[in-house]
């Protein structure tokens, strides 16, 4: 009996909703594939690796959310987690990294040197990752504990979730550095990299 | 006061400066031109055998009325002495001195450091490269007191030059030959 009422719910739709409910399907099972297995790229060069290293570690154990596998080489990976600064020197290697990375990829900046540049406002540091590459989740701390980098990992689940293989954006298209050799323009990257906090009282100039 | 002092004046006359005493490390200072010479003597000497080199560096003061100084820290493994000895150079002028390489190998990097952070020369070096920064980084020299905290270029420019320093480039520029010959190695 219930069965025919959905029937008939259904007839009176558009004829697209079957489709939307059979993308729909599509896209939970796929999403919840990819959200659920993880496997992450360990980029760390500072103290938060160390707490990475403990949110990898048995206490916290982030197995527990489907990144069993910590991937070492960036061609079997899916999340590359910068954990620490990133000083100019190494922006050409993790561009490299995240380029030789399978789609689809995410990328999780964790602590505030990642992130921003942290109390780095030097001529030597990368002021944010994101002048380098795409960044999905950031993880504010100095260092973040590992619950906080647990949690990043959880907003990126429901990120994932809620990709969708049928609409028409690009999303998982590369984006490889343009004609300058740069992923922003020179004005954006500039501004992102502005002192705030208490470095406001140097300048460049100086 | 460290003996050796006394008997690097007696040796050197007057290349050697002024000697003395700073938290019971014993300092020397030797003109820029008997510095190899006075290394070599200082290691060699069977009194002196100072025969290991801890570390070379510079230091440059905010004042910029004081000479710029180039650091060597020895140690007498045998003896268990300890000597500083300095070279002051000018900031402004010509910072070249000569490399010690030929006595410690392991004055390498430590030189290559110095020269990356300082802009010093060190004439006899086997392979003067940055070591630090990457090697065609162009803003200059970073621990100079006339450095700017953020470097000299805008930040996007420091992203750009920094993504096109490639180290695979770097490997092949070595591949090609680009360094400079090892001492001993013909």
């Amino acid at each position: 009996m219930k069965r025919v009422i959905e029937t008939k719910a259904v007839s009176g739709q558009s004829p697209n909703y079957l489709l939307a409910k059979f993308q729909d399907l599509v896209d939970w099972a796929v999403n919840s594939s990819r959200a659920n297995s993880l496997w992450p790229m360990p980029f760390g060069t500072a103290c938060c690796a160390i707490e990475f290293m403990a949110t990898a570690a048995s206490r916290y154990d982030f197995a527990r959310f489907g990144m069993e596998r910590q991937a070492f080489s960036p061609r079997q990976a899916d999340v590359l987690i910068c954990a620490g600064r990133l000083p100019f020197k190494l922006a050409p290697v993790i561009r490299r990294i995240y380029d030789q990375m399978p789609q689809p990829k995410w990328v999780i900046s964790m602590g505030a040197c990642a992130s921003t540049g942290g109390i780095f406002d030097n001529y030597a540091m990368v002021q944010g990752i994101d002048t380098i590459v795409p960044v999905d989740v950031y993880v504010p701390g100095c260092p973040p504990r590992p619950e906080g980098l647990l949690y990043g990992v959880l907003l990126l689940h429901k990120k994932i979730k809620g990709e969708s293989l049928f609409d028409r954006v690009p999303r998982r298209a590369e984006q490889p550095l343009d004609e300058r050799g740069l992923r922003l323009p020179p004005e954006q990257i500039d501004e992102i990299s502005e002192p705030f906090g208490n470095s406001v009282h140097q300048f460049r100039s100086a | 006061m460290n003996p050796t002092v006394d008997a690097l004046r007696a040796t050197f006359g007057n290349a050697i400066g002024r000697g003395l005493e700073s938290c019971g490390d014993t300092i020397v200072y030797v003109a820029r031109e008997s510095l190899l010479d006075a290394m070599t003597w200082l290691r060699d000497t069977p009194q002196q055998g100072y025969d290991y080199l801890v570390d070379v560096t510079a230091v440059e003061y905010r004042d910029r009325e004081r000479p710029l100084e180039l650091v060597y820290q020895l140690r007498s493994l045998p003896r268990g002495a300890e000597l500083r000895v300095k070279v002051e150079l000018d900031p402004r002028g010509d910072l070249t001195v000569d490399s010690i390489v030929p006595l410690w190998r392991g004055a390498d990097w430590l030189e290559r450091e110095t020269f990356d952070m300082f802009g010093v020369t060190f004439r006899g070096h086997p392979d003067l490269r940055r070591i630090l920064m990457w090697e065609t980084y162009a803003e200059g020299y970073p621990l100079r007191k006339d450095f700017p905290l953020r470097g000299r270029f805008s930040r996007a420019e420091q992203v750009r030059q920094a993504l096109a320093a490639n180290p695979a480039d770097m490997r092949e520029r070595l591949r090609r030959g680009e360094r400079g010959k090892l001492p001993h190695s013909e």
